[in-house]
């Protein structure tokens, strides 16, 4: 099997392992959709902008934690609510409804338990962010060695 | 035709220009309701404006009220994740001629400009 068939049965067998294990989900697959010969970093630049955002968004969320005393839940689940809705809008299956977790602690202003859903967002979006990361590295090989990409399904 | 994309979250304006940019539907973003009633008092007008529900500063409600006021009959399709009938009515009764719920995809923005031919 030469070098470009192997790498894109990878990128083929990683993609799958991303939607069967929930990390992904179809919307993710109508963004690849949305890539085309115009916009042909479209899916990079549109994660790398999640992957910005999403940032600066659980360091807000983690800051107006911190306060042992009067946090600011409604600030707390305004960020939840911004993090959500951008994971739902690419796909972030797993990011998504462990947002939806999160935000009816906020509602309860529990603080334990919005720790607790922090914790779990951050662990879900590493893991998202690296599977991602590796999912880009492969296409990036393909490119490199003279094949195309796979098309998503 | 042409579309105005109201919503402060920037993967939400990216992913929504590039669905209206490869339906060839020229297209500009906003970041808020007031962003959006500005642009329209600066003269601008669009076929259809995509408005997202909750925003800083003036939320799609309001936007969408103050436009109607205005006189502004664009096609205006409001998009939020909200989902429960309550959520949604007021955004509704604000002016709305359609509403989709996030995420937005080719069939839904299909289906919104369908009603404005």
């Amino acid at each position: 099997m030469d070098i470009v068939n192997q790498l894109q049965r990878q990128f083929i067998d990683h993609s799958t392992s991303l939607h069967r294990e929930g990390i992904v989900d179809d919307q993710f697959t109508e963004l690849q959709k949305l890539q085309d010969e115009n916009s042909p970093d479209f899916v990079v630049e549109v994660v790398s902008l999640f992957f910005e955002d999403s940032e600066k968004l659980l360091n807000n969320m983690a800051r107006a934690l911190e306060q042992a005393q009067g946090v600011d839940f409604k600030q707390v689940d305004a960020s939840v609510h911004q993090l959500k809705g951008s994971s739902s809008s690419i796909g972030a299956m797993r990011v998504k409804n462990a947002c939806i977790a999160f935000r009816s602690f906020c509602e309860a202003q529990n603080r334990e338990g919005c720790l607790r859903c922090l914790q779990k967002v951050t662990h879900e979006y590493s893991l998202l962010k690296n599977k991602l990361q590796s999912l880009f590295r492969l296409e990036q090989q393909i490119l490199a060695a003279g094949g195309s990409i796979p098309v998503a399904k | 035709m042409t579309a105005l994309v109201v919503d402060d979250n920037m993967v939400n304006r990216t992913i929504h220009h590039q669905l209206l940019d490869n339906l060839g539907i020229e297209n500009v973003a906003v970041g808020n309701g007031k962003e959006a009633v500005d642009i329209h008092c600066s003269g601008k007008a669009f076929d259809l404006i995509l408005m997202d529900m909750d925003m800083p500063i003036m939320n799609g409600i309001e936007a969408t009220r103050k436009l109607r006021e205005m006189g502004i009959r664009s096609m205006i399709a409001g998009v939020s994740t909200r989902s429960m009938e309550q959520e949604i009515r007021e955004f509704i009764e604000a002016g709305l001629d359609d509403y989709q719920e996030k995420p937005l995809t080719v069939s839904k923005l299909i289906s919104i400009i369908r009603k404005i031919n």
